[in-house]
């Protein structure tokens, strides 16, 4: 299809990477794109150093990262804790099923960042309102995609091991959560997404360390460099923290992985 | 798993107990002063806020006119990823130099959370309507992008090298090739994008913005008006539920009639 150039690719990858970091120093060298609105790589360098080294908003990069990451990963948690069971067993049990289903078609529909301002009214501006809401929003995809993933198993893989009298309690553990797994991985990359876009948006609402609370007084001290640090900070975070997700998959599903190369 | 499935009857009876059990639940809390009712007020509460808000204003405007400035972005900030996302994705499926200059960029900024970029919005648009633009188009163009761009590359290669055969040209085989067979990837993509730019807006009006039904759950934590602010998240589940069903109808729709094409 088009122009094949498969060996030229990720030349040519580079190459535009290297182009748009060229054009970004170009405006902004040139004053074609004021200081004011967006940094030069300059600047950029310059809070970064500033944040590492001598910190702001309180407290390091790396101190702010730390909290943010320690919040996706406990609210991330909890949220796998309660949201798997409870789909296996609504995917399990028809009874479970129809009675949760209703009360989960009201909630769905509220986006996780609609939240936020109950949680603060509840919990305030610390730890636990956003543990709160990074529940909410990785909660659902992990119900959901465990629930998908049980109704998805072949039935005569479940009949076999009924017939041959498997306890309920090895039916879970070594039938239903292994066949589900793929798809439980699935919500569960999901709900990290989800975790990140929404602490985020809670640190930037209200909070007292954190990366969001980083872009906040960057923001209000009109301080571009340190919103491009705090926004790059944000996605290495994020593609590190599915990275690492990804490596769990690959471990836990060795056999599935292995199935399909 | 049960493989027997419930009688329509059996189903009502559960569903209507998980209900009300979740509805007893939180208006005994609330009764019985088990959770302030200030900061829980019962559902009844609730409702009877949401509808005193149809028409006394709150934080300036009433629901129905944060509602109505809330979607006038909302429609700008999704039209706008898919006017783009859209055409984009379909010329990368298309030309692979492009596939492989964009590519890197795209998963590059890919991500960082579109919420990320409200700092630049404000500093770029104050609380105008440009920023909370800024913001839904960061949520909803990626999906937009992706699913064209797939349904571009996985288009049957016999159709391609029939119309190729044929001598068709870059733009008609973009126009009358790839984007009639990448439809329905198209189509489930803005569905996607549709639902991440609900959300994002209402991201983006808790931060910046002076109107909005966003704004106005903002204004109410503010002064400890849970009532008000649980009557936003009500608005705002109705809405975006509203749009979800409005599109699966024409996703549906749309393949029904390919469906009687084929």
């Amino acid at each position: 299809m088009g122009n094949a150039m498969i060996g030229g690719r990720s030349w040519i990858g580079l190459a535009s990477v290297a182009a748009l970091l060229l054009l970004w120093f170009g405006v902004t060298a040139t004053g074609l794109v004021s200081a004011g609105r967006f940094p030069s790589p300059a600047d950029f360098w310059l809070s970064l150093t500033q944040i590492s080294l001598r910190g702001y908003a309180g407290g390091g990069l790396l101190a702010h990262a730390l909290q943010s990451v320690k919040l996706v990963v406990m609210g991330f948690l909890v949220a796998i804790a309660t949201g798997v069971p409870l789909g296996l067993w609504m995917g399990w049990d028809r009874r479970a099923e129809a009675a949760i289903n209703p009360v989960f078609l009201i909630i769905r529909p509220i986006p996780p960042l609609a939240w936020i301002p109950l949680a603060i009214l509840w919990l305030g501006l610390g730890d636990g309102a956003k543990i709160m809401v990074i529940w909410f929003a990785a909660f659902v995809p992990s119900v959901i995609n465990a629930y998908a993933g049980v109704r998805n198993i072949d039935r005569p893989i479940i009949e076999a091991a009924q017939m041959l009298g498997t306890p309920r309690w090895r039916m879970i553990t070594e039938i239903i959560a292994p066949a589900a797994a793929p798809m439980i991985f699935t919500g569960l990359r999901l709900s990290l997404q989800a975790s990140w876009t929404t602490l985020v948006a809670a640190e930037l609402v209200g909070a007292l360390a954190g990366i969001g609370f980083v872009l906040n007084m960057a923001q209000q001290d009109i301080y571009p460099g340190m919103i491009l640090v705090g926004m790059v900070t944000v996605g290495v975070l994020g593609w590190a923290t599915t990275a690492a997700l990804s490596l769990a998959e690959r471990r836990a599903l060795a056999w599935n992985v292995a199935g399909r190369d | 798993m049960q493989t027997i499935p419930l009688k329509t009857s059996e189903k009502w009876a559960w569903g209507a107990l998980g209900l009300g059990s979740f509805l007893g639940l939180w208006a005994a809390l609330s009764a019985f002063g088990i959770v302030p009712r200030q900061f829980l007020p019962s559902p009844l509460d609730v409702l009877t806020r949401f509808v005193q808000l149809l028409t006394t204003p709150f934080a300036g405007a009433t629901l129905p006119q944060h509602l109505a400035s809330s979607f006038q972005r909302y429609a700008y900030g999704v039209l706008l990823a898919a006017v783009i996302g859209v055409p984009l994705g379909l010329l990368m499926g298309w030309f692979r130099w492009l596939d492989a200059i964009v590519t890197p960029l795209f998963d590059g900024l890919r991500f960082i959370a579109p919420i990320a970029w409200v700092p630049f919005a404000a500093l770029w648009f104050g609380v105008g309507i440009g920023g909370p633009i800024l913001i839904i188009f960061a949520g909803a163009f990626p999906p937009c992008l992706i699913n064209a761009y797939r349904g571009a590359r996985f288009v049957e290669p016999r159709l391609i090298e029939a119309a190729r055969m044929l001598g068709t040209g870059n733009l008609r085989m973009i126009l009358e090739i790839l984007l009639p067979a990448a439809t329905p990837s198209i189509v489930s993509g803005l569905r996607v994008s549709a639902g991440l730019g609900w959300q994002s807006l209402v991201g983006a009006e808790l931060i910046v913005a002076a109107a909005g039904v966003g704004f106005m759950m903002v204004q109410a934590q503010a002064n400890v008006a849970t009532p008000t602010v649980m009557a936003g998240m009500v608005a705002i589940g109705l809405i975006g539920m509203a749009i979800d069903v409005m599109l699966r109808q024409g996703e549906a729709w749309l393949r029904r009639r390919r469906g009687l094409q084929a």
